[in-house]
This record gives structure tokens, sequence and C-alpha cells, in this order.
């Protein structure tokens, strides 16, 4: 069996799972402050992803990144980058299309707080970073990690968005979801069920452990 | 000495009030502010630390005016250097009672003398959710002073503390309010129980 799919979609939600964080969790916390007609806007923007078909998605992502014309074509003229085809593209479908699991339950954690928590720290002269860092993060630790694994298993199961942006090249972009459609269309439904076992075993045991350590948390909330 | 001139609109129970405070504080007063419910204290606190922001006004405090709404000038919360004990006493559920503390100051010596005053020396490892309310309202006023601030604001800092504890803290406070020149605003439901301490008053109707 070739192990190769599972290890390039584990490669691919954990890279996107990092950028995630980085990128993800800021930008809830931004939007968590204040309300704003431009803020709901752009919430709506991110929100996207988890109504529309992943076929819709990956077919405007191909289009935007297709090397013949537009950004695609200037990506590769100045920085010979091809989003299209290539492990760099479908890291970036995966951003987009799993960002809505990172924003969505850190921003309504960090929502959840009481507004104090930060004004008590701003009276200590900490900055609203400084005040992030310490104080906000650290209180929505349970969010924070269902967040996490919510986007790597999730980025573990896309289908749709991969197959538009990223095709079918072994060792390239042939994900794991990709394998067992490949493995069925040729009829081997041996590789097909190994494929799926894998996945359907690391993504319950990931969700057991979010279950297991939120159960934890609130057990040692009660003393 | 502070002086403070602001309005402030509220929206309230019974539509939308306008808060106008026109008062001096003399440096070292200890001010006790009381009245109804929904009258604007605590928002008056908030406004003299800058966590809301009044529509008109100005406020000097030593010489140095933290707020001017005419010539927009507004030095922010991190600036002012105030002590802020919150009514809900806003602790950090993460942190321990040393280490809100340390959160607040380096000062090692400071921070033991502030763990005795509060009597929570033996509770240093213990977090907010294992400490009874009057520990907590104490915690909450020691990190309050951890910063060594030159204002002192309390929205109801006793209201949880059993009264032989808070006649102690009272008296202890009392000693170090004057020997650190703190001024000191505090909100109270109970104005009583300031009598003897508080050299000032301010009323909101």
């Amino acid at each position: 069996m070739d192990l190769s799919p599972i290890w390039l979609t584990l490669k691919l939600a954990g890279i996107t799972t990092a950028l995630l964080i980085v990128i993800g969790v800021p930008f809830a916390w931004w939007l968590s402050r204040g309300k704003s007609f431009f803020k709901i806007i752009i919430e709506a923007i991110i929100t996207m992803p988890l109504v529309l078909p992943p076929s819709v998605l990956g077919f405007y992502l191909l289009l935007a990144f297709s090397p013949q014309h537009g950004i695609g074509k200037w990506l590769r003229d100045s920085f010979d980058v091809q989003f299209v085809f290539s492990f760099q593209g479908l890291v970036l479908a995966s951003v987009i299309y799993s960002m809505p699991f990172m924003v969505g339950p850190v921003k309504s954690a960090l929502q959840q707080l009481p507004a104090s928590l930060a004004e008590a720290s701003y009276t200590l002269g900490k900055s609203q970073w400084q005040t992030f860092k310490s104080v906000l993060l650290p209180n929505i630790k349970p969010s924070l990690l269902t967040a996490i694994v919510l986007s790597f298993a999730h980025t573990l199961g896309e289908f749709g968005v991969v197959l538009m942006i990223g095709g079918n090249i072994p060792g390239v972009t042939r994900v794991a979801s990709i394998a067992v459609y490949d493995s069925v269309e040729k009829m081997d439904y041996a590789s097909a069920n190994n494929y799926s076992l894998i996945l359907f075993s690391i993504t319950f045991v990931l969700v057991i452990a979010v279950f297991v350590f939120n159960k934890y948390q609130a057990k040692s909330h009660l003393g | 000495m502070i002086n403070v001139t602001i309005e402030k609109k509220l929206k309230g129970y019974h539509g939308q009030q306008v808060i106008k405070v026109d008062h001096q504080f003399t440096a070292g007063s200890v001010t006790k502010i009381y009245g109804p419910s929904g009258s604007g204290k605590t928002t008056f606190l908030k406004v003299i630390a800058s966590l809301t922001k009044p529509e008109k006004g100005r406020i000097v405090v030593g010489g140095i005016t933290w707020f001017d709404a005419e010539q927009k000038i507004d030095v922010p919360t991190q600036k002012r250097n105030v002590g802020f004990v919150f009514q809900q006493y806003a602790l950090f559920p993460n942190m321990t009672v040393r280490q809100h503390l340390e959160y607040a100051t380096t000062d090692e010596l400071w921070i033991k003398r502030l763990l005795l005053l509060g009597k929570l020396d033996t509770l240093q490892t213990h977090k907010p959710e294992y400490l009874s309310g009057g520990q907590q309202q104490r915690l909450a006023i020691l990190r309050a002073l951890a910063t060594r601030p030159k204002l002192l604001l309390m929205d109801e800092p006793f209201s949880a503390i059993d009264p032989k504890m808070k006649a102690e803290l009272m008296a202890e406070l009392s000693v170090l309010l004057k020997e650190m020149e703190i001024t000191t605003i505090i909100v109270s439901h109970n104005p009583q129980e300031l009598d003897g301490w508080a050299t000032d008053e301010l009323v909101f109707e």
C-alpha cells in the first residue's frame, strides 16, 4: 500500500493548522473587539466556505491562480510561484477553506470573556498584545484547542477544493481523500478501505481527545 | 489635585440620562461616592481610568491633562497609572494569587508586603476559583495597589469581606494609602462603612 497520500495529508493538515494559528487567532481577536459594518462583511467572507460547495471555492481559486492570467500569471512571472496543481496551492486553499473552523470558536470564546478582564490588565499598564497573550488567550484554552483540532481534522477531510486546485498528482497533490476516490474509480476497494480506515481512525482519536480534554478542564474547574 | 469636569451620556433603566460631575479631589484624600443604582457611579470611575470616554469635559491630574474633549487629548489607561478594584473583581482565572501580583510588578519585597497586608501569604499558589469571595476581593485590592498607583479607584471594594477582616484591612490600607500619598475614590452602597476614613464625599442623584 502506498502511504504517501497519508503522509501528504498529515503534512498539509499540520502546515495549514500552524498557519491558521498564526493568522486566524489574531484575526478572531480583531473580529471579537467592537462592531462595525466592515467587520461584519469580513466575517461573512471568512464564513462563506462553511456554506459554499467546496467545488465552487476550488473553481474560483483555480481561476484566480491560473498561471495564464491575472494574479496567477503575476505570481509566476514575478516570484516563480505557482498555486495551481502544486502543494503550496493546496495549503492556500486549505487555509481559506478551514479558516471559519479556527476563527469562529476563538472569536466566540473571546467575546464571552468579561470585558473587565482586559480592562483590569490595561490598568496594570499592559498593552493590548500583552493582555491578549497573558490574560485572554490562556483563559480560552479549551476553545482554542477545539478550534485547532477541528481545523486539523477538517483539513484531513478536504476533497472538493483539493481536487479542483490540486488535481491528483502522486506525491504532490494526491492527499488521502483523493486516493480513496481514485482507488474506487479503479475498482481497488481494498486500497480505498485502507485509506478510509486510517483517515477514520485519526479523526476519531482527535475528536475523542478533545472531548476528554474538555471534560478534564470542566472537572478541574469544579474542583 | 485632581480636577474633573465631565459630561457622559448613560443608557439606563429609564432611558438616556447624562452624568454631570464637577469636582476637585485633593491629593491624598479619600472620597466616597454614593447614590442610587444606575446613577453612573461605576461609569464615573471608568471615565477617570479611560475605560470609557465622556462626551464633554476635562480631567486634569496634578497639572497634567488626562482628558480634554475639545483639544482631543485622551491619555490611554496604560499611561494613567490608576489602581482599579472592579466590582466583580475581574481576577484572571489562569493566574495564581502570586502571579496576579507578579503580572503587575517585579518588586519582590512589595509583593511580600502586599500579600501580608491582604493576609493571602498562605494562599500564594491558589487560583481565584479556589478562593472565597472575601479572599478574591482582597486579591483584587492588592493587585490594584501592585503598580504603586497615585490614584486608586475602588468599586464596592469591601462588599464580600466579613466585618472583622474589613476593619483590619481598612485600618492597614489607611496607613498604606497615607504613606504612599495615594488619592482614593471609593464607590459604596453602604457609605457609613467609610465613616471616619473618607475625608470627602460625592453624591450621585
